[in-house]
């Protein structure tokens, strides 16, 4: 039998313990519906509050996050997310606000959202924004939506390729596979650009488009940006921005003006809406003018104009071709669109400058700090991320054990494997919100371990030794197959 | 203000380490005629200064807790959250923590998560929950993908009923825009009166999928096991969208064999925030759990014998397994499920039984007296959870015009959808909903000339 | 690691039995996936394939592959307890974890095997 750390919510219940229980009811009894139609049983937990709060802070304890310490994760831009966003959010205006009130009782609500797709383009230098879609790759998939209709609304059924860089995440393949898009691959080269010649070589008739991030994942920023995006476009492409690495190009260039026609936004990257453990995300699209009218619907918009006497009346208007809609209601509004208001109102024009800038200062200075201890495949002056090999000569350490021996010295370990064309790949990202102090530790423990590679590989091997639990057993729970637990007395019923 | 934790002093050491004068020569790849564009925003605000300009926005709002009277649903439902939830919510913790990918230092997500997807096969009795999807919407949609790829696309076609939300209809057709299929049954003119059975005979062996709501719509509760038995008998699987308060009450969407069970978990502990972001649960049986989009958690044990938790069937995600993934989805509603599980664990069994009653009381009560008032009724006659249509002698918009006007949201109208429905107002009762605002809506209605 | 003289390979390390048309993955392939705890059959019994079609598809704990058929042919068996225990690609790839047989197979571009032998330690470094 393992060892219980902490026992699970149904382990702890204990039948007739009662947490927060209802008023009586205040109308006169109706008799329940028909037996057949009602459950038999409820098989949930009996818990009293205290309970219920010591077993969660018990199991906060567990976790590492932003506000413990340095979080490197290469393409996730772990910055610290200020707490006036979490009072914001959590205004009563905002958060007792039901979906389908009339518009005129939610005028507050839609200014923001009207100013927040203003805010985004103008940041992003596109005509128009959605800020419907929930997480960057929902943001994708809104995107190959419309590249799609945009073809199809030009009768060109030709297309049915899309192009996509070897440096890039996984959800870009994805997003175009539910669409029923082949992939072609399009390697780098080594600058870690996109291969020019063999960019040259799949530009043709059949190409829906281009999805590329720029900065890629390697932290490098492309040097031919325009002469790849011209290409894609002189044969008839769409140009796709994955704005998962926005975070280095706030108030440095608009993707919009480099060409782009689409880039989804991660609200919960660069605009520090937290990441909540995973999730919810937020990611707005912005599109240039030939794709406006394709954005999903509904968009806010100004339905009625201001007069001498009344504000503009802000509502909701459905592009003429639109692709549909993409979620139920309006976007993430409390937990995304208002905390990526308040950051970004707090910051400006030249707050955003300075948030890249710093960025790509700090993974530089930590790019410079490793360089010569660990291998750099693209080494030149990186954006906001960069990546390092995991490896060394002759040592059997390999990523997946520096990752886990940087647990012992306090830090979240970068991204690892990733990307896929560098071996062993350790992908930094400082982000912004970390002192130089921080990143001297940081790069101070990186070096250290590389020297107890080389006298104590067995300290790697079996790291992390700090933290509250070990390497764990992945197999054992692929085979297995244990994905929910029950109450107690319900284990002996289960077939 | 910034968040900048670097002294200039700082900067300019850190840029003599880079080998570089200025902020600005870190950006020599950007082409220089695009370089540094000024941004037309407005200027910085202080904290203080964002703190009073947000709050001016959210109280121009009207709320359904300080301003007005509430009978909206459809959807999205204003329920009492205990103080628990929001406290366990605000952990740094947890809310500042990436997705549990070094299950070493994340153990605390992975459990919560693992617990939550325990609460969901518990409440709807299936075998298998995921770490969640963005909403109800898409996790409906994400049923669709699941049909699809476990039929390998040999099977097209898809009957839904009329009767499911008008907007998750439409998610399903923006998701399924690559799939070319055949779609049945999904007509808001249709004869809404008619039960489920109306839709077996369109459920024929290219069927893949079969979607259905539960209360429907328009709040009815309808038995779906004769039709989910004809549905497996031509080999087609069948798709839930149950609202998570009335399984609270009511048999199990697996009782009545139910191949795939989702639905938006909002009612549970989570704010109604103008719409998002939600909570959508999915769960099915195990045999389907490869074909099933989304992180999953499992349990396993770590290297010095402790149970612990991972995310597990990784491979079938869009990180490894790319464009032949089900979907691309990467992100769950993480902090949300946490605010579920603490929601379900805080109230509880009893609790939440309680919960499930006050809103079967209120509805039922209002519906009683609604039906008193001289050309009200209601519109159907099946058994219902907190929800339902009422029939009123004029227009819905009208009624909801005047009722604003007396401080109530009266309803959803339903004749933005349903072309027979122009009269009618979906109206939803919870446990928020007192006597006295319920005998207010009777009252006013009763003075409607 | 084992590579049976009496069989044909493909780059894309699937193996064929010309003398009764049974196929499945190497050695090589399981061991590169590592621990495997997914197979899906995606042609059935009477299915005819053609060079290259995808067969199976494969998931471990940490890769996702797909099966591409290296002969043509009518399909006269596949292994149908292969799902059930996945492991069974990991523990015997060219006995119990053969994947489907076919009739009458022509088989694609294949090599001997000492020539995949030779393929295969060029990729491990």
């Amino acid at each position: 039998m393992a060892k219980i750390v902490e026992p699970t919510i149904f382990e702890l219940s204990s039948p007739g313990r009662l947490g927060v229980t209802m008023p009586a009811s205040d109308v006169p009894t109706t008799a329940l519906p028909p037996r057949h139609l009602l459950r038999s049983e409820l098989p949930l937990p009996e818990l009293a509050e205290v309970d219920v709060v010591r077993h969660y802070m018990k199991l906060s304890k567990f976790n590492y996050s932003v506000d413990d310490g340095f979080y490197p994760l290469g393409s996730c831009t772990m910055k610290y997310n200020p707490k006036i966003n979490e009072d914001t959010c959590r205004l009563p205006g905002f958060l007792y606000t039901h979906p389908l009130q009339p518009i005129e009782t939610v005028q507050g609500n839609l200014v923001l959202m009207f100013e927040l797709q203003e805010w985004l383009k103008e940041i992003s230098g596109f005509v128009g924004v959605t800020l419907q879609p929930a997480a960057g790759a929902h943001g994708e998939f809104t995107g190959v939506l419309m590249m799609a209709a945009y073809h199809k609304s030009r009768n060109d059924s030709k297309r049915t390729r899309i192009l996509i860089p070897d440096t890039a995440h996984g959800t870009n393949p994805a997003s175009a596979g539910m669409l029923g898009i082949s992939v072609l691959t399009i390697p780098s080269d080594a600058r870690g650009n996109v291969d020019l010649k063999a960019l040259a070589a799949a530009c043709d008739d059949t190409v829906v488009g281009m999805m590329l991030t720029n900065p890629n994942t390697l932290g490098m920023f492309d040097e031919n940006i325009e002469q790849v995006v011209k290409m894609v476009k002189d044969c008839g492409g769409l140009m796709y921005g994955d704005g998962a690495n926005l975070n280095a190009l706030l108030g440095i260039v608009r993707p919009g003006d480099l060409g782009f026609d689409i880039m989804h936004f991660n609200l919960h990257k660069t605009f520090s809406v937290p990441h909540g453990g995973g999730g919810p995300g937020s990611g707005p699209v912005g599109v240039s003018e030939r794709l406006l009218d394709f954005l999903p619907s509904p968009l806010v918009g100004i339905v009625k104009e201001a007069d001498d006497e009344t504000a503009p009346l802000y509502g909701f208007v459905t592009p003429k071709q639109s692709i549909g809609r993409m979620k139920a209601f309006h976007g993430h509004f409390g937990g995304g669109l208002v905390r990526a208001y308040t950051y970004i109102s707090m910051h400006g024009p030249d707050g955003l400058k300075d948030i890249s800038q710093y960025a790509v200062l700090n993974a530089n200075y930590l790019q410079v700090k490793l360089r010569g201890t660990y291998k750099i495949p693209y080494d030149r002056i990186c954006m906001h991320e960069f990546v390092a090999e995991g490896q060394f000569e002759g040592s059997d350490i390999r990523a997946l054990d520096i990752a886990k021996r940087l647990m012992d010295y306090n830090f979240h370990p970068p991204t690892n494997y990733f990307p896929l064309i560098v071996h062993e790949a350790l992908m930094i990202e400082p982000t912004e919100t970390e002192n130089k102090d921080t990143l001297d530790r940081f790069a101070e423990a990186l070096i250290k371990i590389s020297e107890e590679a080389k006298t104590s590989p067995e300290l790697l091997h079996n790291a992390p030794h700090i933290t509250p639990f070990g390497r764990m057993d992945e197999v054992k729970a692929a085979r297995e197959l244990v994905l929910c637990c029950w109450l107690p007395e319900n284990y002996d019923s289960l077939p | 203000m910034t968040y900048i934790p670097i002294s200039p002093n700082e900067r300019d050491a850190m840029l003599k380490t880079v080998g570089v004068k200025s902020l600005d020569d870190l950006f020599d790849a950007v082409p220089k005629k695009h370089r540094f564009p000024e941004l037309d925003l407005p200027p910085a605000l202080t904290e203080m200064e964002a703190a009073a300009h947000l709050a001016d926005m959210a109280s121009s709002n009207e709320n359904v807790r300080e301003h007005l009277i509430s009978f909206l649903g459809a959807g999205a439902y204003n329920h009492y959250i205990p103080s628990v939830v929001d406290h366990m919510l605000r952990r740094g913790e947890f809310y500042t923590a990436y997705t549990p990918y070094q299950p070493e230092i994340s153990q605390g997500t992975l459990q919560a998560i693992f617990e939550y997807q325990s609460l969901m096969t518990n409440l709807t009795g299936m075998e298998v929950s995921n770490a969640s999807h963005y909403d109800g919407a898409t996790a409906t949609a994400e049923a669709v993908s699941l049909a699809f790829a476990q039929f390998r696309g040999k099977r097209k076609k898809i009957v839904m009923s009329p009767t499911v939300h008008p907007q998750y209809r439409e998610v399903i057709r923006t998701y399924s825009q690559g799939m070319r299929l055949e779609e049945a049954g999904d007509d808001a003119s249709a004869d809404l009166e008619v039960g489920p059975e109306a839709l077996t005979s369109l459920i024929d062996e290219s069927t893949m999928l079969v979607v259905v709501q539960y209360p429907d719509f328009f709040g009815r509760i309808h038995d779906y096991t004769k039709l989910i038995e004809d549905a497996h008998a031509k080999g087609a699987l069948v798709c839930i969208v149950a609202n998570p308060t009335a399984l609270l009450m009511l048999k199990t969407p697996a009782e009545m064999g139910a191949d795939i069970v989702v639905g938006e978990a909002q009612p549970f502990g989570i704010p109604l925030w103008y719409g998002g972001p939600y909570l959508g649960f999915f769960t099915t049986k195990k045999s389907y759990v490869h074909k099933m989009a989304g992180r999953l958690i499992g349990e396993t044990v770590d290297s010095r014998g402790q149970r612990a938790y991972v995310l597990t069937l990784t491979s079938r995600e869009q990180h490894i397994k790319r464009e032949r993934a089900t979907s691309n989805i990467c992100t769950n509603q993480g902090l949300l499920a946490l605010a579920s599980a603490v929601y379900m664990s805080t109230l509880g069994k009893t609790g939440l039984q309680q919960v499930a009653n006050l809103c079967y009381q209120k509805a039922h009560y209002a519906a009683e007296e609604l039906s008193k008032i001289d050309g009200f009724g209601l519109c159907f006659s099946e058994p219902f959870f907190h929800e339902f249509a009422l029939c009123c002698p004029k227009p819905a918009r009208e009624v909801n015009e005047y009722l604003l006007d007396h401080g109530i949201f009266g309803g959803y109208a339903l004749g933005n959808d349903y072309p027979s429905l122009e009269n009618h107002i979906l109206m939803a009762f919870t446990e928020m909903n007192s006597k006295q605002e319920i005998d207010t809506l009777i009252k006013v209605l009763k003075e409607m000339e | 690691m084992n590579v049976p003289s009496n069989l044909k390979y493909t780059k894309s390390d699937e193996w064929f039995d010309p003398s009764n048309g049974t196929i499945g993955i190497t050695d090589f392939a399981q061991s590169q996936l590592s621990d495997i705890v997914f197979v899906e059959l995606l042609v059935e019994e009477g299915e005819e394939v053609t060079v290259g079609k995808a067969i199976a598809s494969v998931e471990s704990v940490k890769a996702s592959a797909e099966i591409y058929a290296p002969a043509a042919g009518k399909i006269s068996a596949v292994n149908k307890g292969l799902s059930d225990k996945p492991e069974t690609l990991n523990s015997d790839p060219f006995g119990e974890g053969w994947m489907i047989k076919i009739e009458g197979g022509s088989a694609g571009d294949v090599m001997d095997s000492a020539a995949y032998e030779k393929y295969c330690e060029e990729r491990a470094h």
